[in-house]
Protein backbone atom coordinates (compact mmCIF):
# COMPACT_ATOMS: atom_id res chain seq x y z
CA UNK A 1 0.00 0.00 0.00
CA UNK A 2 1.01 3.97 -0.84
CA UNK A 3 0.06 6.89 0.12
CA UNK A 4 0.74 10.12 -1.12
CA UNK A 5 0.26 12.98 1.26
CA UNK A 6 -0.66 16.33 0.45
CA UNK A 7 1.53 18.98 2.22
CA UNK A 8 0.19 22.16 3.06
CA UNK A 9 1.89 25.80 2.48
CA UNK A 10 1.25 28.79 3.67
CA UNK A 11 3.37 32.60 3.11
CA UNK A 12 6.34 30.33 2.47
CA UNK A 13 5.91 28.16 5.48
CA UNK A 14 4.96 24.61 5.79
CA UNK A 15 2.32 23.98 7.91
CA UNK A 16 3.06 21.84 11.48
CA UNK A 17 -0.41 19.60 10.57
CA UNK A 18 1.90 18.18 7.74
CA UNK A 19 3.57 15.58 10.13
CA UNK A 20 0.11 14.23 11.21
CA UNK A 21 -0.21 13.16 7.82
CA UNK A 22 3.01 10.82 8.54
CA UNK A 23 1.63 10.08 11.53
CA UNK A 24 -1.50 8.45 10.10
CA UNK A 25 0.29 7.18 7.14
CA UNK A 26 1.77 5.00 10.06
CA UNK A 27 -1.33 3.46 11.11
CA UNK A 28 -2.11 2.80 7.59
CA UNK A 29 1.11 0.87 7.35
CA UNK A 30 1.58 2.53 4.22
CA UNK A 31 4.69 3.27 1.87
CA UNK A 32 4.50 6.95 2.39
CA UNK A 33 5.41 9.89 -0.36
CA UNK A 34 4.92 13.29 -0.06
CA UNK A 35 3.80 16.44 -2.18
CA UNK A 36 4.38 19.71 -1.79
CA UNK A 37 3.56 23.06 -3.88
CA UNK A 38 5.88 25.16 -1.85
CA UNK A 39 10.03 25.83 -1.77
CA UNK A 40 12.66 23.79 -1.57
CA UNK A 41 13.33 25.14 1.89
CA UNK A 42 10.35 24.64 3.43
CA UNK A 43 10.47 20.68 2.29
CA UNK A 44 9.31 18.48 5.15
CA UNK A 45 11.56 16.75 7.02
CA UNK A 46 11.41 13.11 6.45
CA UNK A 47 13.69 9.89 4.99
CA UNK A 48 11.53 9.37 1.94
CA UNK A 49 10.69 11.06 -1.39
CA UNK A 50 8.68 14.74 -1.86
CA UNK A 51 7.77 15.91 -5.20
CA UNK A 52 8.14 19.20 -5.30
CA UNK A 53 6.12 22.10 -7.47
CA UNK A 54 7.04 25.55 -7.06
CA UNK A 55 5.00 27.98 -5.95
CA UNK A 56 6.56 30.02 -7.36
CA UNK A 57 5.65 29.22 -10.32
CA UNK A 58 1.75 27.71 -9.73
CA UNK A 59 1.00 30.02 -6.60
CA UNK A 60 0.45 29.29 -3.35
CA UNK A 61 -3.07 28.82 -3.09
CA UNK A 62 -4.25 27.96 -6.72
CA UNK A 63 -6.43 24.89 -6.30
CA UNK A 64 -6.97 24.60 -9.97
CA UNK A 65 -3.34 23.96 -10.72
CA UNK A 66 -2.57 22.05 -7.30
CA UNK A 67 -5.42 19.70 -9.02
CA UNK A 68 -3.61 19.03 -11.72
CA UNK A 69 -0.35 18.82 -10.11
CA UNK A 70 -1.34 16.47 -7.78
CA UNK A 71 -2.94 14.33 -10.75
CA UNK A 72 0.16 14.61 -12.51
CA UNK A 73 1.98 12.91 -9.87
CA UNK A 74 -1.13 10.61 -8.99
CA UNK A 75 -0.27 9.26 -12.57
CA UNK A 76 3.23 8.33 -11.72
CA UNK A 77 3.41 7.00 -8.21
CA UNK A 78 -0.23 5.09 -8.50
CA UNK A 79 -0.88 5.73 -4.44
CA UNK A 80 -3.59 3.60 -3.32
CA UNK A 81 -4.48 6.71 -0.95
CA UNK A 82 -4.51 10.23 -1.56
CA UNK A 83 -4.36 11.67 2.18
CA UNK A 84 -5.18 15.18 3.06
CA UNK A 85 -5.92 17.07 5.91
CA UNK A 86 -9.65 17.59 6.92
CA UNK A 87 -8.85 21.77 6.21
CA UNK A 88 -10.00 24.20 3.64
CA UNK A 89 -7.24 23.35 1.26
CA UNK A 90 -8.15 19.57 1.98
CA UNK A 91 -12.53 20.49 1.84
CA UNK A 92 -11.59 22.71 -1.29
CA UNK A 93 -9.03 19.99 -3.10
CA UNK A 94 -9.94 16.74 -1.83
CA UNK A 95 -13.87 16.34 -3.86
CA UNK A 96 -12.57 18.18 -6.92
CA UNK A 97 -9.25 14.82 -7.06
CA UNK A 98 -11.59 12.47 -6.10
CA UNK A 99 -14.06 13.11 -8.55
CA UNK A 100 -11.40 13.68 -11.20
CA UNK A 101 -10.20 10.06 -10.61
CA UNK A 102 -13.92 8.50 -9.81
CA UNK A 103 -12.19 7.68 -6.62
CA UNK A 104 -13.96 7.42 -3.00
CA UNK A 105 -13.65 10.16 -0.20
CA UNK A 106 -13.50 9.47 3.28
CA UNK A 107 -13.63 12.83 5.02
CA UNK A 108 -12.38 13.71 8.42
CA UNK A 109 -11.16 10.37 9.52
CA UNK A 110 -10.49 9.55 13.07
CA UNK A 111 -9.16 6.14 13.46
CA UNK A 112 -8.66 3.04 11.52
CA UNK A 113 -10.79 0.18 12.66
CA UNK A 114 -11.31 -3.83 10.85
CA UNK A 115 -9.23 -1.82 7.63
CA UNK A 116 -12.03 0.74 7.84
CA UNK A 117 -12.31 4.17 8.28
CA UNK A 118 -14.07 5.48 11.62
CA UNK A 119 -15.63 9.08 11.18
CA UNK A 120 -17.59 11.42 13.63
CA UNK A 121 -21.27 12.20 12.20
CA UNK A 122 -23.71 14.43 13.72
CA UNK A 123 -21.75 16.81 15.63
CA UNK A 124 -19.85 13.84 17.33
CA UNK A 125 -22.57 12.38 19.06
CA UNK A 126 -22.00 9.42 16.53
CA UNK A 127 -19.43 7.52 14.64
CA UNK A 128 -19.33 5.64 11.12
CA UNK A 129 -17.83 3.01 10.22
CA UNK A 130 -16.96 3.64 5.90
CA UNK A 131 -15.20 1.31 3.60
CA UNK A 132 -13.96 2.71 0.33
CA UNK A 133 -15.49 0.35 -2.92
CA UNK A 134 -12.65 2.02 -5.39
CA UNK A 135 -9.32 1.01 -6.25
CA UNK A 136 -7.41 4.38 -5.43
CA UNK A 137 -9.27 6.14 -2.32
CA UNK A 138 -9.08 9.99 -1.12
CA UNK A 139 -9.15 10.77 2.73
CA UNK A 140 -8.73 13.92 4.57
CA UNK A 141 -8.24 13.25 8.30
CA UNK A 142 -9.16 15.63 11.37
CA UNK A 143 -6.19 17.68 12.37
CA UNK A 144 -5.27 16.90 15.82
CA UNK A 145 -6.40 13.21 15.25
CA UNK A 146 -3.19 11.73 14.67
CA UNK A 147 -0.14 13.27 16.57
CA UNK A 148 2.99 12.86 15.51
CA UNK A 149 5.29 10.80 17.62
CA UNK A 150 9.23 12.60 18.34
CA UNK A 151 10.33 15.49 16.49
CA UNK A 152 10.27 15.34 12.67
CA UNK A 153 13.55 14.73 11.41
CA UNK A 154 14.94 13.59 8.03
CA UNK A 155 16.55 14.37 4.71
CA UNK A 156 13.97 14.15 1.62
CA UNK A 157 14.55 13.02 -1.51
CA UNK A 158 13.32 15.92 -3.45
CA UNK A 159 11.48 15.38 -7.08
CA UNK A 160 10.62 18.66 -9.02
CA UNK A 161 7.49 18.20 -11.00
CA UNK A 162 6.09 20.42 -13.61
CA UNK A 163 2.95 20.48 -15.91
CA UNK A 164 2.43 23.31 -18.31
CA UNK A 165 0.82 25.98 -15.88
CA UNK A 166 -1.95 27.43 -18.57
CA UNK A 167 -4.45 29.79 -17.53
CA UNK A 168 -6.19 29.02 -14.06
CA UNK A 169 -9.99 29.52 -13.82
CA UNK A 170 -9.96 30.76 -10.03
CA UNK A 171 -7.42 33.94 -10.04
CA UNK A 172 -5.92 34.13 -6.72
CA UNK A 173 -5.34 38.04 -5.91
CA UNK A 174 -4.27 37.77 -2.34
CA UNK A 175 -4.55 37.04 1.70
CA UNK A 176 -6.26 39.04 4.26
CA UNK A 177 -4.96 38.37 7.50
CA UNK A 178 -7.08 37.44 10.77
CA UNK A 179 -8.44 40.16 12.28
CA UNK A 180 -6.25 42.51 15.03
CA UNK A 181 -6.99 40.42 18.57
CA UNK A 182 -7.76 43.52 20.41
CA UNK A 183 -8.62 40.85 23.38
CA UNK A 184 -5.95 39.04 24.09
CA UNK A 185 -7.58 36.13 25.84
CA UNK A 186 -4.49 34.03 26.05
CA UNK A 187 -3.50 35.78 29.01
CA UNK A 188 -6.36 35.36 30.83
CA UNK A 189 -6.41 33.68 34.17
CA UNK A 190 -10.41 32.41 33.02
CA UNK A 191 -12.62 32.72 30.10
CA UNK A 192 -16.50 32.66 30.36
CA UNK A 193 -17.44 31.56 26.81
CA UNK A 194 -20.87 31.82 25.58
CA UNK A 195 -22.48 29.87 22.82
CA UNK A 196 -25.72 29.58 20.79
CA UNK A 197 -27.59 27.78 24.14
CA UNK A 198 -27.43 31.25 25.72
CA UNK A 199 -30.23 31.96 23.60
CA UNK A 200 -30.47 35.74 22.75
CA UNK A 201 -28.45 38.79 22.55
CA UNK A 202 -29.48 40.45 25.95
CA UNK A 203 -28.33 37.42 27.77
CA UNK A 204 -25.31 37.82 27.05
CA UNK A 205 -24.67 40.22 29.98
CA UNK A 206 -25.73 37.40 32.52
CA UNK A 207 -22.45 35.50 31.00
CA UNK A 208 -20.52 38.61 31.25
CA UNK A 209 -21.22 39.27 34.54
CA UNK A 210 -19.83 35.99 35.36
CA UNK A 211 -16.99 36.11 33.74
CA UNK A 212 -16.64 39.87 35.51
CA UNK A 213 -17.27 37.68 38.84
CA UNK A 214 -14.89 35.06 38.24
CA UNK A 215 -12.73 37.96 37.08
CA UNK A 216 -11.94 36.39 33.69
CA UNK A 217 -12.67 37.45 30.43
CA UNK A 218 -15.84 36.92 28.01
CA UNK A 219 -15.35 34.50 25.53
CA UNK A 220 -17.94 33.20 22.49
CA UNK A 221 -18.28 30.35 19.96
CA UNK A 222 -18.50 31.37 16.20
CA UNK A 223 -22.08 31.66 15.84
CA UNK A 224 -22.48 34.05 18.69
CA UNK A 225 -19.56 36.11 17.48
CA UNK A 226 -21.56 35.78 13.64
CA UNK A 227 -24.51 37.19 14.79
CA UNK A 228 -23.30 40.42 16.72
CA UNK A 229 -23.96 38.93 19.76
CA UNK A 230 -20.50 38.97 20.96
CA UNK A 231 -17.20 40.89 19.35
CA UNK A 232 -15.22 39.29 17.00
CA UNK A 233 -12.08 39.44 18.94
CA UNK A 234 -13.25 37.21 21.66
CA UNK A 235 -14.30 34.26 19.64
CA UNK A 236 -12.52 30.91 20.58
CA UNK A 237 -11.82 27.85 18.39
CA UNK A 238 -9.89 27.21 15.29
CA UNK A 239 -10.89 29.74 13.83
CA UNK A 240 -10.65 31.92 16.47
CA UNK A 241 -8.22 32.37 19.13
CA UNK A 242 -6.85 29.05 21.57
CA UNK A 243 -6.47 29.30 25.02
CA UNK A 244 -5.68 27.96 28.04
CA UNK A 245 -6.68 29.75 31.55
CA UNK A 246 -6.50 28.16 34.81
CA UNK A 247 -10.86 27.72 34.20
CA UNK A 248 -12.95 27.77 31.37
CA UNK A 249 -16.66 28.01 31.90
CA UNK A 250 -18.40 26.67 28.78
CA UNK A 251 -22.14 27.90 28.94
CA UNK A 252 -24.60 26.70 25.95
CA UNK A 253 -21.92 25.41 24.03
CA UNK A 254 -22.37 22.02 22.21
CA UNK A 255 -18.44 21.50 21.85
CA UNK A 256 -17.98 21.17 18.28
CA UNK A 257 -14.34 20.24 17.12
CA UNK A 258 -13.32 23.58 15.94
CA UNK A 259 -14.43 24.96 18.96
CA UNK A 260 -12.70 21.81 21.09
CA UNK A 261 -9.34 22.74 19.38
CA UNK A 262 -9.08 26.27 20.69
CA UNK A 263 -9.93 25.56 24.71
CA UNK A 264 -9.13 22.09 25.34
CA UNK A 265 -6.17 22.85 26.98
CA UNK A 266 -7.85 24.50 29.64
CA UNK A 267 -6.52 24.01 33.28
CA UNK A 268 -10.65 23.00 34.51
CA UNK A 269 -13.21 22.87 32.56
CA UNK A 270 -17.03 23.75 33.26
CA UNK A 271 -20.00 23.21 31.11
CA UNK A 272 -23.23 24.25 31.36
CA UNK A 273 -25.53 22.57 28.81
CA UNK A 274 -29.21 21.29 29.12
CA UNK A 275 -28.08 18.60 27.05
CA UNK A 276 -26.44 15.91 28.81
CA UNK A 277 -25.26 14.20 25.56
CA UNK A 278 -23.70 17.14 24.06
CA UNK A 279 -20.35 16.25 23.34
CA UNK A 280 -18.56 19.63 25.12
CA UNK A 281 -18.95 16.27 28.41
CA UNK A 282 -16.32 15.06 26.92
CA UNK A 283 -13.74 17.91 27.39
CA UNK A 284 -15.31 19.01 30.66
CA UNK A 285 -14.25 18.23 34.16
CA UNK A 286 -17.42 19.44 35.53
CA UNK A 287 -20.51 19.32 33.13
CA UNK A 288 -23.96 21.10 34.82
CA UNK A 289 -27.22 19.54 33.11
CA UNK A 290 -29.12 22.94 33.60
CA UNK A 291 -31.17 25.94 31.24
CA UNK A 292 -27.94 28.48 31.52
CA UNK A 293 -30.29 31.39 31.89
CA UNK A 294 -31.93 29.61 35.64
CA UNK A 295 -28.54 28.41 36.17
CA UNK A 296 -25.79 31.29 36.14
CA UNK A 297 -28.36 33.83 38.19
CA UNK A 298 -28.02 30.93 41.32
CA UNK A 299 -24.24 30.69 40.60
CA UNK A 300 -23.94 34.59 40.82
CA UNK A 301 -25.86 35.32 43.31
CA UNK A 302 -23.62 32.69 45.41
CA UNK A 303 -20.44 34.42 43.52
CA UNK A 304 -21.41 37.39 45.41
CA UNK A 305 -21.89 36.07 49.14
CA UNK B 1 -29.16 34.36 -14.39
CA UNK B 2 -30.40 30.77 -13.66
CA UNK B 3 -29.02 29.67 -9.87
CA UNK B 4 -29.39 26.25 -8.30
CA UNK B 5 -29.53 25.71 -4.56
CA UNK B 6 -28.69 22.40 -2.96
CA UNK B 7 -30.26 22.13 0.52
CA UNK B 8 -30.31 19.35 2.52
CA UNK B 9 -32.38 18.58 5.69
CA UNK B 10 -31.04 17.14 8.63
CA UNK B 11 -31.64 16.21 12.46
CA UNK B 12 -31.65 18.79 15.31
CA UNK B 13 -28.12 18.33 16.01
CA UNK B 14 -29.43 18.97 20.00
CA UNK B 15 -31.29 14.99 19.45
CA UNK B 16 -30.85 12.15 21.37
CA UNK B 17 -29.63 10.09 18.15
CA UNK B 18 -30.10 5.96 18.09
CA UNK B 19 -29.09 3.83 15.43
CA UNK B 20 -31.47 1.88 13.15
CA UNK B 21 -32.32 -1.84 13.28
CA UNK B 22 -29.77 -1.98 10.48
CA UNK B 23 -26.64 -0.71 12.19
CA UNK B 24 -25.83 1.65 9.76
CA UNK B 25 -27.63 4.87 9.95
CA UNK B 26 -29.98 6.97 12.67
CA UNK B 27 -33.22 5.83 13.55
CA UNK B 28 -35.30 8.79 12.07
CA UNK B 29 -38.00 7.82 14.86
CA UNK B 30 -38.65 10.77 17.03
CA UNK B 31 -36.34 13.40 15.49
CA UNK B 32 -37.13 16.73 14.13
CA UNK B 33 -35.29 17.41 11.05
CA UNK B 34 -34.89 21.26 9.90
CA UNK B 35 -32.91 22.76 7.09
CA UNK B 36 -28.84 22.04 6.84
CA UNK B 37 -27.69 25.24 8.77
CA UNK B 38 -24.61 25.79 6.06
CA UNK B 39 -27.57 25.72 3.54
CA UNK B 40 -29.48 28.66 4.95
CA UNK B 41 -26.50 30.62 3.93
CA UNK B 42 -26.38 29.59 0.67
CA UNK B 43 -29.93 30.41 0.17
CA UNK B 44 -29.49 33.97 1.65
CA UNK B 45 -26.75 34.13 -0.87
CA UNK B 46 -28.68 33.46 -3.61
CA UNK B 47 -31.67 35.68 -2.52
CA UNK B 48 -29.27 38.75 -1.98
CA UNK B 49 -27.79 38.01 -5.62
CA UNK B 50 -31.57 38.20 -7.05
CA UNK B 51 -32.11 41.47 -4.94
CA UNK B 52 -29.06 42.86 -6.30
CA UNK B 53 -29.88 42.13 -10.06
CA UNK B 54 -33.73 42.17 -10.05
CA UNK B 55 -36.22 39.89 -11.65
CA UNK B 56 -34.32 38.51 -14.40
CA UNK B 57 -32.68 35.83 -11.71
CA UNK B 58 -34.10 32.45 -11.16
CA UNK B 59 -33.55 30.55 -8.56
CA UNK B 60 -33.91 26.52 -8.08
CA UNK B 61 -34.39 25.25 -4.85
CA UNK B 62 -33.02 21.36 -4.96
CA UNK B 63 -33.45 18.81 -2.54
CA UNK B 64 -32.83 15.18 -2.60
CA UNK B 65 -34.86 13.27 0.09
CA UNK B 66 -38.01 11.80 1.72
CA UNK B 67 -40.92 13.43 1.58
CA UNK B 68 -40.49 15.55 4.83
CA UNK B 69 -37.67 17.46 2.79
CA UNK B 70 -40.33 19.25 1.28
CA UNK B 71 -40.46 21.46 4.36
CA UNK B 72 -36.84 22.34 3.82
CA UNK B 73 -37.55 22.96 0.38
CA UNK B 74 -40.56 25.68 1.38
CA UNK B 75 -38.71 27.65 3.37
CA UNK B 76 -36.50 28.13 1.16
CA UNK B 77 -39.40 29.23 -1.51
CA UNK B 78 -40.39 31.27 1.96
CA UNK B 79 -36.60 33.32 1.99
CA UNK B 80 -37.07 34.15 -1.53
CA UNK B 81 -36.55 30.82 -4.32
CA UNK B 82 -38.79 30.68 -7.22
CA UNK B 83 -39.18 27.01 -7.65
CA UNK B 84 -38.62 24.25 -6.02
CA UNK B 85 -37.72 20.71 -7.06
CA UNK B 86 -38.00 17.79 -4.58
CA UNK B 87 -35.97 14.69 -5.96
CA UNK B 88 -37.47 11.81 -4.17
CA UNK B 89 -35.58 9.44 -2.47
CA UNK B 90 -36.88 7.57 1.04
CA UNK B 91 -33.11 6.63 1.90
CA UNK B 92 -30.60 9.09 0.81
CA UNK B 93 -28.37 8.62 3.36
CA UNK B 94 -27.50 5.11 1.55
CA UNK B 95 -26.09 7.35 -1.46
CA UNK B 96 -22.69 8.45 -0.83
CA UNK B 97 -21.73 12.00 -1.40
CA UNK B 98 -20.29 10.62 -4.79
CA UNK B 99 -23.65 9.58 -5.89
CA UNK B 100 -25.75 12.40 -4.49
CA UNK B 101 -23.58 14.52 -6.57
CA UNK B 102 -24.30 12.98 -9.23
CA UNK B 103 -27.99 13.02 -9.06
CA UNK B 104 -27.59 16.99 -9.04
CA UNK B 105 -25.04 17.28 -11.38
CA UNK B 106 -27.89 14.88 -14.18
CA UNK B 107 -30.56 17.35 -12.63
CA UNK B 108 -28.38 20.19 -13.77
CA UNK B 109 -26.75 19.16 -16.58
CA UNK B 110 -28.75 20.54 -19.12
CA UNK B 111 -30.03 23.76 -17.65
CA UNK B 112 -28.26 26.42 -18.17
CA UNK B 113 -26.93 27.01 -14.80
CA UNK B 114 -25.10 30.07 -13.79
CA UNK B 115 -24.39 30.10 -10.39
CA UNK B 116 -24.80 26.80 -7.55
CA UNK B 117 -25.03 27.35 -4.53
CA UNK B 118 -24.34 24.48 -1.82
CA UNK B 119 -23.38 24.53 1.95
CA UNK B 120 -19.55 23.57 3.05
CA UNK B 121 -21.64 20.30 4.54
CA UNK B 122 -24.17 19.02 6.05
CA UNK B 123 -24.99 18.43 9.81
CA UNK B 124 -25.17 14.78 9.80
CA UNK B 125 -22.60 13.72 7.59
CA UNK B 126 -19.92 16.15 8.07
CA UNK B 127 -18.47 15.18 4.62
CA UNK B 128 -17.50 18.82 2.68
CA UNK B 129 -17.85 16.74 -0.65
CA UNK B 130 -20.84 17.39 -2.52
CA UNK B 131 -20.01 20.81 -3.83
CA UNK B 132 -16.66 20.19 -4.97
CA UNK B 133 -17.57 16.78 -6.54
CA UNK B 134 -20.72 18.46 -8.91
CA UNK B 135 -18.02 21.27 -9.62
CA UNK B 136 -16.01 18.55 -11.49
CA UNK B 137 -18.57 16.64 -12.94
CA UNK B 138 -20.15 19.93 -14.62
CA UNK B 139 -17.05 21.52 -15.20
CA UNK B 140 -17.44 24.50 -13.71
CA UNK B 141 -15.16 27.14 -11.55
CA UNK B 142 -15.78 26.47 -7.89
CA UNK B 143 -14.58 27.99 -4.26
CA UNK B 144 -15.16 26.78 -1.34
CA UNK B 145 -15.62 27.72 2.24
CA UNK B 146 -16.75 31.46 1.37
CA UNK B 147 -17.28 34.23 4.11
CA UNK B 148 -17.91 37.18 1.42
CA UNK B 149 -19.11 36.67 -2.15
CA UNK B 150 -19.56 39.57 -4.63
CA UNK B 151 -20.91 39.70 -8.41
CA UNK B 152 -19.90 42.26 -10.54
CA UNK B 153 -21.30 40.73 -14.31
CA UNK B 154 -20.08 37.32 -14.95
CA UNK B 155 -17.06 38.11 -12.51
CA UNK B 156 -17.36 36.50 -9.21
CA UNK B 157 -14.72 37.67 -6.00
CA UNK B 158 -15.04 35.81 -2.74
CA UNK B 159 -13.55 35.48 0.21
CA UNK B 160 -12.31 31.90 1.42
CA UNK B 161 -11.82 31.14 4.43
CA UNK B 162 -8.39 29.70 5.35
CA UNK B 163 -6.98 28.07 8.64
CA UNK B 164 -7.00 30.80 11.92
CA UNK B 165 -9.75 32.98 10.66
CA UNK B 166 -6.50 34.25 7.71
CA UNK B 167 -8.85 34.31 4.21
CA UNK B 168 -7.61 33.87 0.51
CA UNK B 169 -9.39 36.59 -2.00
CA UNK B 170 -9.97 34.83 -5.09
CA UNK B 171 -11.98 36.21 -8.27
CA UNK B 172 -13.32 33.72 -11.17
CA UNK B 173 -15.85 33.84 -14.00
CA UNK B 174 -19.45 32.29 -14.01
CA UNK B 175 -19.98 29.14 -14.66
CA UNK B 176 -19.46 28.55 -10.97
CA UNK B 177 -20.37 26.42 -7.88
CA UNK B 178 -19.54 27.90 -4.52
CA UNK B 179 -19.68 26.23 -1.14
CA UNK B 180 -21.06 28.78 2.19
CA UNK B 181 -19.45 28.72 5.21
CA UNK B 182 -21.12 30.14 8.40
CA UNK B 183 -20.29 34.04 8.45
CA UNK B 184 -21.14 34.19 4.96
CA UNK B 185 -24.44 36.69 6.03
CA UNK B 186 -27.02 36.31 8.32
CA UNK B 187 -29.77 34.78 7.11
CA UNK B 188 -33.49 36.22 6.72
CA UNK B 189 -36.29 34.43 8.83
CA UNK B 190 -38.93 34.08 6.06
CA UNK B 191 -42.21 36.86 6.87
CA UNK B 192 -45.22 35.06 6.99
CA UNK B 193 -46.86 36.66 3.62
CA UNK B 194 -43.60 35.07 1.96
CA UNK B 195 -44.52 31.72 3.67
CA UNK B 196 -48.00 32.56 1.85
CA UNK B 197 -46.59 33.38 -1.07
CA UNK B 198 -44.24 30.23 -1.54
CA UNK B 199 -47.13 28.18 -1.27
CA UNK B 200 -48.30 29.01 -4.52
CA UNK B 201 -44.42 28.86 -6.15
CA UNK B 202 -43.96 26.24 -8.29
CA UNK B 203 -42.74 22.95 -6.34
CA UNK B 204 -41.47 19.86 -8.79
CA UNK B 205 -41.05 16.23 -7.81
CA UNK B 206 -39.29 13.35 -9.92
CA UNK B 207 -37.95 10.29 -8.88
CA UNK B 208 -34.08 9.44 -8.08
CA UNK B 209 -34.42 6.96 -10.70
CA UNK B 210 -34.93 9.67 -13.15
CA UNK B 211 -31.26 10.86 -12.28
CA UNK B 212 -29.20 8.01 -11.67
CA UNK B 213 -26.07 6.78 -12.99
CA UNK B 214 -23.24 5.43 -11.30
CA UNK B 215 -23.06 3.38 -8.37
CA UNK B 216 -22.06 4.40 -5.19
CA UNK B 217 -17.82 4.86 -4.18
CA UNK B 218 -18.05 4.72 -0.55
CA UNK B 219 -20.64 2.55 1.81
CA UNK B 220 -21.20 3.33 5.77
CA UNK B 221 -20.39 -0.47 7.22
CA UNK B 222 -22.02 0.97 11.09
CA UNK B 223 -22.97 3.44 12.39
CA UNK B 224 -22.77 3.15 16.41
CA UNK B 225 -22.61 5.64 19.40
CA UNK B 226 -19.54 6.61 20.60
CA UNK B 227 -17.92 5.27 24.38
CA UNK B 228 -18.60 7.96 26.52
CA UNK B 229 -14.56 9.41 26.96
CA UNK B 230 -16.51 11.73 29.56
CA UNK B 231 -14.87 10.92 32.89
CA UNK B 232 -16.20 14.57 34.24
CA UNK B 233 -18.25 15.07 36.99
CA UNK B 234 -21.99 15.23 36.07
CA UNK B 235 -24.28 17.68 38.19
CA UNK B 236 -27.92 17.79 37.62
CA UNK B 237 -31.34 18.42 39.42
CA UNK B 238 -32.10 21.67 41.54
CA UNK B 239 -30.20 24.88 40.20
CA UNK B 240 -29.21 25.99 44.08
CA UNK B 241 -28.06 22.72 45.21
CA UNK B 242 -25.88 22.06 41.81
CA UNK B 243 -24.65 25.92 42.28
CA UNK B 244 -23.55 24.90 45.89
CA UNK B 245 -21.85 21.69 44.79
CA UNK B 246 -20.16 23.79 41.43
CA UNK B 247 -18.56 26.32 44.10
CA UNK B 248 -17.03 23.89 46.17
CA UNK B 249 -16.03 21.89 43.46
CA UNK B 250 -14.10 24.92 42.34
CA UNK B 251 -13.01 25.88 45.65
CA UNK B 252 -11.24 22.24 46.02
CA UNK B 253 -9.71 21.94 42.26
CA UNK B 254 -9.10 26.11 41.01
CA UNK B 255 -7.50 28.45 43.10
CA UNK B 256 -9.77 31.30 41.24
CA UNK B 257 -11.91 31.61 44.33
CA UNK B 258 -9.40 31.93 46.59
C1 LIG C 1 -13.85 25.95 9.29
C2 LIG C 1 -14.67 26.14 10.52
C3 LIG C 1 -14.15 26.88 11.53
C4 LIG C 1 -14.86 27.07 12.70
N1 LIG C 1 -14.28 27.78 13.69
C5 LIG C 1 -14.92 27.90 14.86
C6 LIG C 1 -14.31 28.60 15.97
O1 LIG C 1 -13.20 29.13 15.88
N2 LIG C 1 -15.00 28.67 17.12
C7 LIG C 1 -16.23 28.11 17.29
O2 LIG C 1 -16.81 28.21 18.39
N3 LIG C 1 -16.84 27.47 16.26
C8 LIG C 1 -16.22 27.35 15.06
N4 LIG C 1 -16.85 26.73 14.03
C9 LIG C 1 -18.27 26.36 14.18
C10 LIG C 1 -18.48 25.04 14.88
O3 LIG C 1 -18.48 23.99 13.94
C11 LIG C 1 -19.87 25.03 15.58
O4 LIG C 1 -20.86 25.31 14.64
C12 LIG C 1 -19.97 26.03 16.73
O5 LIG C 1 -18.86 25.93 17.60
C13 LIG C 1 -21.23 25.80 17.50
O6 LIG C 1 -21.41 26.84 18.43
P1 LIG C 1 -22.35 26.69 19.69
O7 LIG C 1 -21.86 25.56 20.54
O8 LIG C 1 -22.48 28.03 20.32
O9 LIG C 1 -23.78 26.35 19.06
P2 LIG C 1 -24.60 25.01 18.93
O10 LIG C 1 -23.78 23.95 18.31
O11 LIG C 1 -25.88 25.37 18.30
O12 LIG C 1 -24.84 24.54 20.43
C14 LIG C 1 -25.69 25.16 21.33
C15 LIG C 1 -25.68 24.33 22.61
O13 LIG C 1 -26.43 25.00 23.59
C16 LIG C 1 -27.23 24.08 24.31
N5 LIG C 1 -28.38 24.82 24.80
C17 LIG C 1 -29.45 25.29 24.09
N6 LIG C 1 -30.26 25.97 24.89
C18 LIG C 1 -29.73 25.92 26.14
C19 LIG C 1 -30.12 26.43 27.39
N7 LIG C 1 -31.23 27.17 27.54
N8 LIG C 1 -29.33 26.17 28.46
C20 LIG C 1 -28.20 25.44 28.33
N9 LIG C 1 -27.79 24.94 27.17
C21 LIG C 1 -28.53 25.18 26.08
C22 LIG C 1 -27.57 23.01 23.31
O14 LIG C 1 -27.86 21.79 23.95
C23 LIG C 1 -26.30 22.95 22.45
O15 LIG C 1 -25.41 21.97 22.96
C24 LIG C 1 -16.15 26.53 12.85
C25 LIG C 1 -16.69 25.77 11.82
C26 LIG C 1 -15.97 25.56 10.67
C27 LIG C 1 -16.56 24.72 9.58
N1 LIG D 1 -29.60 15.16 -0.16
C1 LIG D 1 -29.18 16.35 -0.60
N2 LIG D 1 -29.97 17.13 -1.36
C2 LIG D 1 -29.56 18.34 -1.81
N3 LIG D 1 -28.35 18.87 -1.52
C3 LIG D 1 -27.51 18.14 -0.77
C4 LIG D 1 -27.85 16.85 -0.27
N4 LIG D 1 -26.81 16.37 0.44
C5 LIG D 1 -25.85 17.33 0.41
N5 LIG D 1 -26.26 18.40 -0.32
C6 LIG D 1 -25.53 19.67 -0.54
O1 LIG D 1 -24.14 19.45 -0.43
C7 LIG D 1 -23.59 20.19 0.66
C8 LIG D 1 -22.44 19.43 1.28
O2 LIG D 1 -22.89 18.19 1.80
P1 LIG D 1 -21.91 17.03 2.29
O3 LIG D 1 -20.95 16.76 1.19
O4 LIG D 1 -22.82 15.88 2.59
O5 LIG D 1 -21.24 17.54 3.53
C9 LIG D 1 -24.79 20.47 1.56
O6 LIG D 1 -24.56 21.61 2.34
C10 LIG D 1 -25.89 20.68 0.53
O7 LIG D 1 -25.82 21.99 -0.04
Amino acid sequence: MKALLICEYRQGKLLESTYELLAFADVLAAERVMLLVGTEAAAPKFDGKVYLADSGVYGEFNPDLHKRLFLDVVQKEHPDYIVFIHSPYGWDLAPRVAAALKAAQVSEIIGVKEGKFEVPSCNAKLRRLVSPRSAQVVLTIQAGAFSPQGKPAGTPQIEQVSIEAGSSRVEFIGYEAAEKKEVDLAKAEVIVSAGRGVGKKENVEVIAALARALGGELGATRPVVDAGWVEHTRQVGSSGQTVSPKLYVACGISGAIQHIAGMKKSGFIVAINKDKDAPIGEVADVLVVADVMQFIPALLARLKK
Amino acid sequence: MKILVCVKQVPDMESRFKVNSEGVWYDEKDLAFKLNEYDEFALEQAVRVKEQLGNTVDITVLSIGPDRVVEAIKKGLAMGGDRGIHIKDDHPWQKDPWQIASVIAAFARDKNFDLVFTGLQSQDRGSAQVGGILAELLGFACATTLVAFELNGDLVTVRQELDGGMCAILKFKLPAVVTCQMGLNTPRYPTLPNIMKARQKELLAFPVTNFIGPKNLAATERMYLPEKKGHGLVLEGDVNEVADRLVGVLKEKTTVLR
